[in-house]
């Protein structure tokens, strides 16, 4: 089976790659472009580490097929912060001790910077439930709920200084 | 094993000559079953025909007389951001909104939730109770078929080589529906049990129409109509949802597993089967 040629657009920069037909998302991104950031944790759709955001919704790129990709939008983990500046999501995670290993932390920023694009003010269990195909097997999770909620809360603030 | 081609067909007629070609083709919609199965090595296909790109075939049309059409690869998130919709038709919304995770549901379609045929299928017992029918689109043109009668056994459909469901049609919304599942976790799990209902009660408080059905209690979902019947006529009072109670928990012919035993999950679809009637009940702005 030949090769097919993708052209997609990664964090608003073209890019084209070659992948068989049943090439993932995932693999692509961490193969043929070299952006690793995006983990395979279960490859089944069950732990989110592998998330991406897909023309505005979030997705696991472990269950996309590359080709898909074809003409649309990603946005993943490498395009959260801005240069060194870091995204305040990113940064409640630091500053919460809301990661241990680190291997789950992509997904759950891609997957919280998502909620809070769209949802400037969630409830607690609004977190815990946009969250639940997330995993993380260290922290227990309270302390990446409570990132989540305090960059809600420092985004918020943010918009009516902004305002 | 070989790499399956891909395709991305403009049109339904292109993509039914795809499958209709070679019998080890599969249509991909969401793919958060196919993928999964691909990758487990639970099935090869030769070729993957994307329905996406193929005009109408994401998105909700409201119909004239009330109803909707929902294109086959319209992912379950998109079904909640449908206001209409999700007013008029809260259960089946709300079932397809079970469904694994944000991620899974931003992909994960209904149609392939019922072609996957899974017995446990969440959006698939909301549906039957509402009536939907699919327009099943194949060599001869477009069929319509209803919901329940597509599944043909675990993992097994009664489409026809080539045929694909391309669109989901929900009637006009005459009363109410609901459904739920009982799982051991609060979310990302697979139904023990579910049921779903779709009733019509008039300004009386009798019940003038009613479908019951349940999944993972049997090979397929099932539409249990003595369950209806029993409600039917009825004020609902207890002695109807007893009676409706005793048709569903006649009807269910489950397996036992790690995930319930044959006499949980029978006792508890009778239990799910009031529990929905009630809150359709509260939907149609009558207390039970």
């Amino acid at each position: 089976m030949s090769k097919l040629l993708v052209s997609t657009s990664v964090n608003g920069d073209p890019q084209q790659f070659l992948c068989d037909p049943d090439t993932t998302l995932l693999d692509a991104l961490r193969e043929e472009m070299g952006l690793t950031g995006s983990k395979e944790g279960c490859g089944s759709g069950d732990c989110g580490a592998c998330t991406v955001v897909l023309d505005g919704e979030m997705v696991c790129s472990c269950l996309v097929l590359a080709p898909e990709a074809e003409g649309r939008q990603i946005a993943t983990i490498e395009g959260v912060a801005e240069g060194s500046q870091l995204h305040p999501v990113q940064r409640k995670f630091l500053e919460h001790g809301a990661l241990q290993c680190g291997f789950c932390t992509p997904g759950f920023i891609m997957a919280s910077k998502a909620l809070l694009d769209r949802n400037p003010n969630p409830s607690e269990t609004e977190v815990r439930y946009w969250l639940a195909g997330n995993l993380c097997r260290c922290t227990g999770y309270d302390k990446i709920v409570r990132a989540v909620m305090d960059a809600a809360a420092e985004l918020r603030q943010d918009r009516r200084t902004a305002a | 094993m070989p790499s399956p081609a891909y395709h991305a067909p403009d049109t339904i007629e292109q993509a039914v000559a795809l499958l209709a070609g070679d019998a080890a083709a599969r249509p991909l919609s969401g793919g958060t079953d196919l993928i999964v199965q691909m990758r487990s090595g639970r099935t090869a296909p030769s070729a993957l025909v994307d329905l996406k790109r193929i005009a109408g075939m994401k998105g909700i049309r409201a119909l004239s007389g009330g109803g909707f059409a929902i294109g086959a690869a319209t992912p379950c998130t998109a079904l909640k951001d449908d206001k209409a919709l999700a007013a008029a038709w809260p259960g089946v919304v709300e079932a397809a909104n079970l469904i694994g995770s944000v991620q899974v549901r931003n992909r994960a379609t209904m149609a392939g939730n019922l072609c996957n045929a899974s017995p446990a299928a969440d959006s698939v017992p909301a549906l039957v109770a509402a009536g939907a029918i699919c327009l099943v689109a194949g060599r001869n043109g477009t069929r319509e078929v209803p919901v329940e009668d597509i599944p043909a056994g675990p993992g097994k459909t009664s489409l026809q080589p080539g045929e694909f469901v391309a669109e989901i049609r929900l009637p006009a919304q005459k009363g109410s529906d609901a459904y739920l599942r009982s799982i051991p976790r609060t979310e990302m799990d697979i139904a023990v049990v579910g049921a779903g209902v779709s009733l019509v009660v008039d300004a009386s408080g009798t019940c003038t129409a009613a479908r019951v059905s349940i999944g993972a209690v049997a090979p397929t979902v099932l539409l249990v109509k003595d369950a209806g019947a029993a409600l039917v006529g009825s004020k609902l009072d207890e002695a109807a949802l007893d009676r409706m109670a005793e048709a569903v928990r006649a009807a269910c012919k489950p397996i036992a597993d790690k995930r319930g035993t044959v006499e949980y999950r029978t006792a508890m679809a009778g239990v799910l089967a009031k529990r929905v009637v009630k809150i359709a009940l509260e939907r149609a702005g009558v207390s039970a």
